[in-house]
């Protein structure tokens, strides 16, 4: 491979290739149309050619390297989809826990390999059903859950030592899982069986998402208990998610949304680490979640650069000995931000495109957008075609059969070495202000993502960039007849009478009980997780347990960030 | 006059349409303040200030959650930058003041600087007139920076609070002078901070030095917003330098040289205003503005050249 | 003299999802206009006494949980309760052409579906401000 030259050679060989390359400049320049802008979706400049030039201080072995290995810019496994598809996930779930249980017996009789739980916003953000705050919210963005009885419902006839399950859920994550570890011991399954996945990243709640409960230290808190405890009772389980997806969504570039989800994931590392964990023992069950947008190019190099600069930390900075620990193994999801309410239809090719970035970046998991998703929840048309758009990814159209194809692309792996720059001035300039916690407090990273999203706003409404059906190529007078689920207000009367139904038959005292154990656990710093489950074991109400830690945490506020 | 009847039996969306009012300065405007400032009134001003992200608002929260659960009433006037380019503004405060939300003795009004100093100094006296006419307690007026517009709008007030964080430290140092001529009371809010114990005794000993030199004394204190830590505090200090200048005298010295003030401000801005307009009034404007263009004249002789003539009119 | 056009735009029901209306926000700065934001989780109660207490000329309410047919109407009839009617309310959300009549039915002047250009709600404000403040006495 590496032949021995001398100096004399590969000088003449530069000097010879940049006059190459200026005669062709001189000719493309002559027909490039210079009105355009040719920039990524993160309003990144793209040169027009791409040549060894810009991949020259790459290092084969250091810096790309086989999949498998140190650093994983290829990939974390060795065989990758030769060895195991990724697996396709649609997250779903809405109105009932009724109508979220036969959704899934319908996915998984169509060949999707796990569940993926999406909760209401009054469960979302620790509120019962009954609740003020709860009005019109009820079962409209996913399913609610307010005690254990509604856990139930949703795995009836599902054997949860045989599934993996994904459990979209932050703030109240701990509850959540103490509920599905519940469900399972009345199945007879023990926690130590369960595979699945928590979100459990509240940082991107701040950053992004905006569904908090507690402040941040006393949240971050609640996920190292959740961590130390998966590390101990459920070395199957990932109890965290780390979300560059919601980053993105809220209209972050790429690269913060890079940055932003690393320097999260490093700061649980850190915490994690302070409570006395070993970095070896918890940092394998760590998982990512990111976003697949429009720019195909870009979305690969950010997968490639995310693997490549964590597995540097872990190993250098965190001081990693198992090679599990530095391997960045992600979920994906198409990004619901480039779909457009107008001619719907567009959202299934947008959704390929973004599927097939994902990937070819080396995706473990995939979950593709519903066309009808800008419009309302996904109708069963919808999902079904959405679940399809990746197995006709898988089988049809070749990308599986080898890794990392776009491995010494120069524009790929020049775009890669940008981003991996690119992300360490951020974490550089997130030390300086005093790490991630504090960036939050003061509104920094809030304000790089606004700023992102107004400039890529701007576009559009400049015309600069093209949005298909937006501000280009529109319908006039369209007519959308995409057939559009809507849930009822009625779900919310049958979650009332599924609350006073479990209060009914539940131990008052018990529950008593078990919410001031809670209490004092909180005071005691003590890990609440053993209390949390003792808490839903009673069916005592999420928001029962929410306010109770909110007795001891206090609630967040966010600052203005303009 | 429907509306200032409404005023008068403290209804709040009248109150809101007064001010609209008087800060756009339209028709008429100055006869409804003259009718406002005929009405009782006895409020105590208080103002907030510092640099942005001292955690002002957050602190004007915790304040008046105390105030209004003693039985006060009290009015809140929060003031942010408008863009210099655009004229446009971003008014956020409200975000942390959220325990202040449907309560029937607060009134929050965010109010745009909107780039003219004079002015915005002379809107926000009006305002507080009218909040204060309309039975307020007390009126806390939280502005941002410590510039010079910042001190003529806190200048019009009876006890001055300067909020500061731990890292404000080297920039004390270089304003030492200005801060201690405003403030009547320094805060160190986000007292969790590293920074913070040497920031408080770097203001407790500025203070200290000065004592000598006023009968009032100021106070450094250590505040958490977030937590209300300190706050308790903070409004101690704000009543104790209440009660020291209101039976001292001082109060009244005060608002009397504030008064002199606010006349001066009023003719200064007519005299501007009327000069801007009629400069020019015979013509020789232009002409003495050439003859400066072409060297002839120097800057200060044309002004002199300006000012006999238009003086001497 | 032209006054400055105020504005409340406030985050109603439970989603975080704020980067439309933030940068509704910057677009509506950028025109010239004061935007009062207060922040996300606004219950109606919230939204109207802030919109009453800072006498804006447009309230505008963002709603992406798919609560707005329960929201929308309860912000507009306390705007009448609170003699606040006068003020314009818009709003942006995901919601069908049905609902959009519905809710324009109970008051609310004008709903943005996603993908709108921040150059024609503001144009829209601009001209609904005009058209309002045209007919506005005080004393």
């Amino acid at each position: 491979m590496a032949e021995i030259r001398n100096q004399a050679e590969i000088s003449e060989q530069a000097e010879a290739l940049k006059k190459a390359y200026a005669e062709w400049k001189t000719a493309a320049d002559a027909t490039t149309n210079k009105n355009k802008k040719y920039v990524t979706v993160s309003s990144e400049q793209v040169d027009p050619l791409y040549t060894p030039a810009d991949t020259k201080s790459i290092d084969f072995l250091r810096d790309i390297g086989f999949p498998g290995e140190y650093p994983y810019t290829r990939g974390v496994h060795p065989s990758m989809y030769r060895g195991k598809p990724w697996t396709m996930r649609q997250f779903s779930g809405m109105g009932t826990p009724e109508q979220t249980n036969e959704r899934y017996h319908f996915l998984l009789s169509q060949g999707q390999h796990g569940l993926s739980v999406a909760f209401d916003l009054p469960t979302l953000m620790g509120y019962d059903s009954d609740h003020e705050r709860s009005l019109g919210e009820v079962g409209k963005c996913g399913v609610a859950v307010d005690t254990l009885l509604d856990m139930e419902k949703i795995f009836k006839g599902i054997d949860l030592g045989k599934i993996s399950t994904s459990m979209t859920i932050n703030a109240p994550a701990s509850v959540l899982l103490a509920m599905y570890i519940v469900v399972a011991e009345k199945q007879g399954v023990p926690a130590e069986k369960l595979r699945g996945t928590l979100q459990n990243d509240i940082l991107k709640e701040y950053i992004a998402q905006k569904e908090w409960i507690y402040p941040p230290e006393p949240s971050v808190k609640l996920i190292v208990d959740t961590i130390e405890f998966g590390t101990k009772k459920m070395p199957l389980w990932n109890t965290i998610s780390i979300s560059g997806y919601h980053i993105r969504e809220a209209g972050a570039t790429a690269v913060q949304e890079l940055a932003f989800t690393l320097a999260d994931g490093f700061t649980y590392i850190e915490k994690s680490i302070e409570r006395g964990l070993d970095v070896d023992e918890f940092a394998p069950r760590l998982s990512f979640f990111f976003n697949a947008h429009m720019d195909f190019f870009e979305e690969i190099a950010k997968y490639r650069a995310a693997r490549r600069i964590y597995a540097k930390r872990m190993r250098y900075k965190y001081d990693a000995k198992s090679e599990r620990s530095w391997m960045l193994r992600f979920h994906t999801q198409t990004a619901g931000c480039s779909l457009n309410a107008q001619q719907p239809e567009l959202n299934l090719i947008r959704t390929a495109y973004e599927a097939m970035s994902a990937v070819l970046g080396g995706t473990q998991s995939l979950h593709t957008n519903s066309m009808d998703e800008t419009l309302a929840l996904p109708s069963d048309k919808a999902a079904l075609l959405a679940l399809r758009t990746q197995q006709v990814l898988a089988e049809e159209t070749g990308v599986i059969n080898t890794i990392d194809p776009l491995a010494g692309s120069y524009y790929v792996e020049a775009m890669t070495n940008r981003m991996e720059a690119e992300c360490e001035a951020y974490f550089a300039e997130i030390d300086r202000r005093g790490g991630v916690m504090r960036c939050i407090e003061e509104g920094f990273l809030q304000r790089e993502i606004a700023k992102a999203a107004y400039t890529y706003q701007r576009e559009i409404d400049s015309k600069e960039r093209i949005i298909v059906g937006v501000n280009g190529y529109v319908l006039e007078n369209e007519q959308i007849d995409i057939p559009i689920l809507k849930i009822d207000e009625s779900v919310a009367e049958l979650q009332r009478q599924s609350i006073k139904k479990a209060k009914s038959i539940r131990d008052q005292d018990k529950v008593t009980r078990t919410l001031n154990d809670l209490r004092q656990a909180c005071r005691d710093n003590k890990n609440t997780m053993p209390f949390i489950i003792d808490c839903v074991r009673q069916y005592t109400t999420m928001g029962e347990i929410c306010d109770a830690m909110k007795d001891v945490y206090g609630e967040y506020i966010e600052p203005p960030n303009l | 006059m429907s509306v200032f009847d409404d005023f008068v039996r403290r209804d709040k969306r009248a109150l809101a349409r007064i001010i609209t009012h008087i800060e756009n300065r339209r028709e008429n405007y100055r006869q409804l303040l003259a009718a406002v400032s005929r009405l009782p009134h006895q409020g105590y001003r208080i103002g907030i200030t510092g640099p942005p992200g001292s955690g002002k608002s957050t602190l004007v929260d915790a304040l008046v959650l105390r105030y209004i659960q003693q039985g006060l009433r009290v009015g809140v006037i929060a003031i942010d930058p408008s863009s210099p380019f655009t004229g446009g503004a971003l008014l956020g405060d409200r975000i942390r003041m959220q325990h202040l939300v449907n309560r029937d003795s607060v009134f929050i009004r965010s109010m745009a600087s909107r780039g003219e100093s004079g002015g915005l100094a002379a809107a926000t006296r009006d305002v507080t007139k009218v909040l204060d006419a309309f039975g307020m307690d007390l009126i806390i007026i939280e502005t941002v920076g410590i510039g010079q517009i910042e001190l003529d709008i806190v200048e019009a007030c009876d006890s001055v609070v300067v909020v500061l964080v731990p890292e404000s430290g080297d920039m004390i140092q270089t304003m030492k002078a200005g801060l201690m001529e405003i403030a009547d009371i320094f805060c160190v809010n986000k007292i969790d901070r590293p920074g913070a114990d040497r920031l408080l005794s770097i203001l407790n000993s500025m203070v200290h030095e000065r004592q000598t030199a006023s009968s009032v004394e100021i106070r450094a204190v250590g505040t958490n917003g977030m937590n209300g830590e300190g706050v308790d505090s903070l409004a101690e200090a704000i009543e104790k330098h209440r009660g020291v200048i209101t039976t001292g005298g001082e109060l009244e010295r005060r608002r009397g040289s504030q008064l002199k003030a606010e006349i001066v401000h009023a003719v200064r801005d007519r005299v501007v205003r009327q000069l801007e307009e009629t400069i020019d009034f015979d013509g020789q404007f232009e002409h003495v503005s050439r003859q400066l263009a072409s060297g002839e004249l120097d800057l200060y002789s044309a002004a002199d050249m300006i000012y006999d003539r238009y003086f001497r009119k | 003299m032209s006054d400055k056009i105020r504005i409340l735009l406030a985050k109603a029901g439970l989603d975080g999802h704020d980067r439309g209306i933030k940068v509704i926000a910057a677009a509506f700065r950028d025109a010239g206009f004061e935007v009062i934001y207060t922040g996300l989780r606004q219950t109606p109660e919230m939204i109207v006494d802030a919109a009453l207490q800072e006498d804006v000329d447009a309230v505008g309410v963002s709603i992406l949980s798919g609560a707005h047919m329960t929201l929308f109407p309860a912000i507009r009839k306390l705007m009448e309760e609170r003699n606040c009617a006068d003020m314009i309310l818009f709003g942006g959300g995901i919601m069908s052409e049905d609902e959009i009549t519905e809710l324009g039915r109970k008051g609310v002047s004008k709903l943005y579906g996603p993908g709108t250009s921040t150059i024609e709600i503001v144009e829209y404000i601009k001209g609904a401000v005009a058209k309002k403040r045209a007919g506005e006495k005080l004393v």
